[in-house]
């Protein structure tokens, strides 16, 4: 390949800019001409002007085709020196962002997103969850605090699900279709801190669903509310944990419809397995239960509203939804480095 | 060679899909780009370009060849690309609810700097790009071109050593790309910063470039100056004039210049010896045939003209 002095190439495109050169000998109606200002043999011609227009010496004395290795070395340190630099030695390396200053910068930037839109999710989210509270109020019996809790704390779970699995499946189905997703990938983030930061920007419009929906099903089935505290590392854990889920399936899926309606798919599972007391449920469906990580979740919370909590199996549960977290939130990344390096 | 080499590119191969329907993207691609240039990738649509660009990137994966920056394989630090480079892709999609003061805002701090740095280079990219005024608008509420701007402003804020930018140009009026290149040469004069770009433009290519690639169907077919490229090519200069009227066509020199012309409308286009151009615009400027004549320009070789030589179907080109 063939590699001409750095120093001629920006002299040769400096000067190559076109320049506005009078009309000769015109009459003022006339509109100037343009010359290209190109430092070539030709460009030369006399009478059009262009002789006392300054072209770069080294042009003109250099001939064009034999660079010499010194002279390009010479040149291209007289370049420097002219611009107060040094020989160029390679850059520093930036150092990539730390995890926190990611999450918030892309938290921040998602919640930018058009607030307004995303209002009516909050709304959304809860009044599906509240629908099926006043739905099932009249199946149950209303001394069975066991089952109460298990329909509460199934429908708390299930605003989360809403946002993971349903919006945010189909959000990074989106970005992965438009290639947008290079944006992130090219910046230096851990992708934890991408599907974190995105997570909790929904996770903001519909926190205050899952408070509003535990509170409105504990006092709608006479549960106590003095265990609710447990609501926040439940939802914490649980939304990690349907994060990395959904934004996997948004990741992977072929086709952003398929993301959409996996996603869909995933939030109708959720629904049933967590508000369907297991003890109703057939042999299968209590298999399946065991498999879903969702209702590991609605287990720790559906023992807050009972009197006696057995805090150790509600640990044991917290700390399944835990792993599974950290598992889904590595499938997520491992997605997202696939999907940039395909 | 003195210095480190940005980029260093051997034999780079990718192939998209399998099969029948494959396409060789970039094929065995070689290059060198030097610290503190400003480098042109130029070529028609399907060319390989944006495929080379997210190869760099490491977007894609190789199918063969090696890419060093600044002398390290990045397949051994698959993290250089993110940290060194400021990345403008082709699709905006990330950004485009983000009102653009925060979408540049939380890029600089993606990027790694503190709060007040990221507020600082936001601030001064926007008011580089003369983008202050929409600062607090939506990206999706912009023109397009703004939009591009917008996007832009992110590939430069936090100013990395490398720029790599996938068509930063397409679709701004005259006046904002300029300020884009003027952002360019700015860093490169001051920083040594190196900048990769894509471009469909010549005139781009020839006014902001250091040195361009140009690729046709994969393949770097020629890589050089924009001077040396053109002065490689042809020794003809290109005459364009434009008549206000029908010239006098009894006026000899009129006459011949209409047959070797390449017409369209009012405008002509005769490519010439040096001395024949000098002859026939003195004779014109100073006969009949002024009165008809509206403008004119006289321009040596262009890229348009090189890519052409070189075997390239042209019709994807800009000029203005
Ligand atoms: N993901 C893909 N799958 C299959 N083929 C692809 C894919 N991406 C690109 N190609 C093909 O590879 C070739 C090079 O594409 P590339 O996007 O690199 O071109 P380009 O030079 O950037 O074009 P443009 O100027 O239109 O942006 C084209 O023929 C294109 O159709
Ligand atoms: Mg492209």
């Amino acid at each position: 390949m063939s590699i001409v002095p750095e120093a001629r190439g920006t002299a040769v495109s400096r000067a190559s800019r076109e320049v506005v050169v009078s009309a000769p000998a015109r009459d003022a109606t006339v509109g100037a001409a343009r010359v290209r200002s190109e430092p070539h043999p030709a460009a030369n011609l006399p009478g059009l002007g262009l002789a006392d227009r300054p072209l770069p010496a080294s042009e003109e004395l250099a001939p064009a085709d034999e660079p010499a290795a010194a002279e390009e070395l010479a040149a291209a340190q007289e370049r420097s020196a002219s611009q107060g630099l040094l020989a160029p030695v390679p850059p520093r390396i930036p150092a990539a962002a730390g995890f926190g200053a990611a999450f918030g910068a892309v938290y921040r930037g998602q919640l930018a997103r058009s607030k307004v839109g995303r209002i009516p999710l909050l709304f959304v989210a809860s009044f599906q969850s509240i629908g099926i509270l006043v739905l099932l109020r009249g199946i149950l019996d209303v001394g069975n605090t066991t089952a109460a809790g298990q329909v509460v704390a199934g429908s708390t779970v299930l605003v989360v699900a809403f946002v993971a699995l349903n919006l945010l499946a189909q959000r990074f189905g989106a970005l992965r279709a438009a290639g947008a997703l290079d944006y992130y990938l090219t910046l230096p983030v851990p992708p934890a801190a991408v599907v974190l930061g995105t997570a909790a920007s929904y996770a903001t419009f519909a926190a205050p669903g899952t408070l509003v929906t535990a509170v409105f099903g504990s006092l709608l089935y006479g549960l106590s509310l003095s265990g609710l505290w447990l609501l926040a590392p439940v939802v914490l854990l649980a939304g990690v944990c349907l994060s990395g889920i959904g934004a996997a399936v948004g990741l992977l899926a072929p086709r952003p419809e398929l993301a959409t309606i996996a996603g869909q798919l995933g939030m109708s599972i959720v629904l049933f397995l967590g508000v369907i007391p297991a003890d109703r449920l057939p042999e299968v469906g209590r298999l399946a239960r065991d498999v879903l990580p969702s209702t590991y979740a609605v287990d720790a919370l559906a023992a807050a509203f009972q009197r006696n909590v057995d805090w150790a199996t509600v640990l044991a549960d917290l700390a399944v939804c835990a792993a599974v977290g950290a598992g889904a939130l590595a499938a997520a990344v491992l997605a997202l480095r696939r999907v940039g390096t395909s | 060679m003195g210095g480190v080499l940005s980029y260093a590119i051997r034999g780079l191969t990718r192939r998209h899909g399998v099969g029948e329907h494959s396409v060789l993207a970039n094929d065995r691609i070689d290059l060198d780009v030097r610290q503190g240039e400003v480098f042109g990738v130029l070529g028609p649509n399907g060319a390989g370009k944006t495929t080379l660009v997210r190869l760099l990137m490491g977007l894609l994966r190789p199918d063969a060849g090696t890419i060093m920056m600044f002398g390290r394989d990045v397949r051994a630090a698959p993290d250089l690309p993110a940290r060194l480079t400021g990345y403008l892709g082709q699709a905006d999609l990330a950004l485009a609810e983000l009102p653009v003061a925060t979408a540049v805002g939380t890029t600089a701090r993606m990027r790694g700097l503190s709060r007040g740095e990221a507020r600082a280079a936001r601030d001064a990219v926007l008011d580089e790009l003369g983008l202050t005024g929409v600062a607090h608008r939506p990206l999706a509420r912009l023109s397009g071109g703004q939009r591009r701007l917008a996007c832009v402003a992110t590939a430069l804020v936090g100013d990395r050593p490398v720029l790599i930018l996938d068509e930063p140009t397409t679709g701004l009026d005259p006046v904002a790309r300029r300020a884009v290149w003027g952002a360019l040469e700015r860093r490169r004069d001051t920083a040594g910063t190196t900048v990769v770009l894509i471009t469909h433009n010549v005139l781009e290519a020839e006014s902001v470039l250091d040195r361009v690639a140009v690729l046709e169907a994969g393949r770097v077919i020629a890589c050089d100056t924009p001077g040396q490229l053109k002065a490689s090519v042809s020794g003809d200069v290109r005459l364009d004039l434009a008549w206000r009227h029908d010239p006098p066509a009894a006026d000899p020199t009129v006459a011949m210049l209409a047959g070797l012309a390449t017409v369209s409308g009012r405008r002509w286009t005769v490519r010439l010896a040096p001395a024949a151009a000098r002859d026939a615009l003195g004779r014109l400027t100073t006969g009949a045939a002024l009165a008809a004549l509206d403008d004119f320009s006289l321009a040596t070789p262009s890229l348009e003209d090189v890519y052409l030589t070189l075997g390239g179907a042209s019709r994807d080109l800009e000029r203005t």
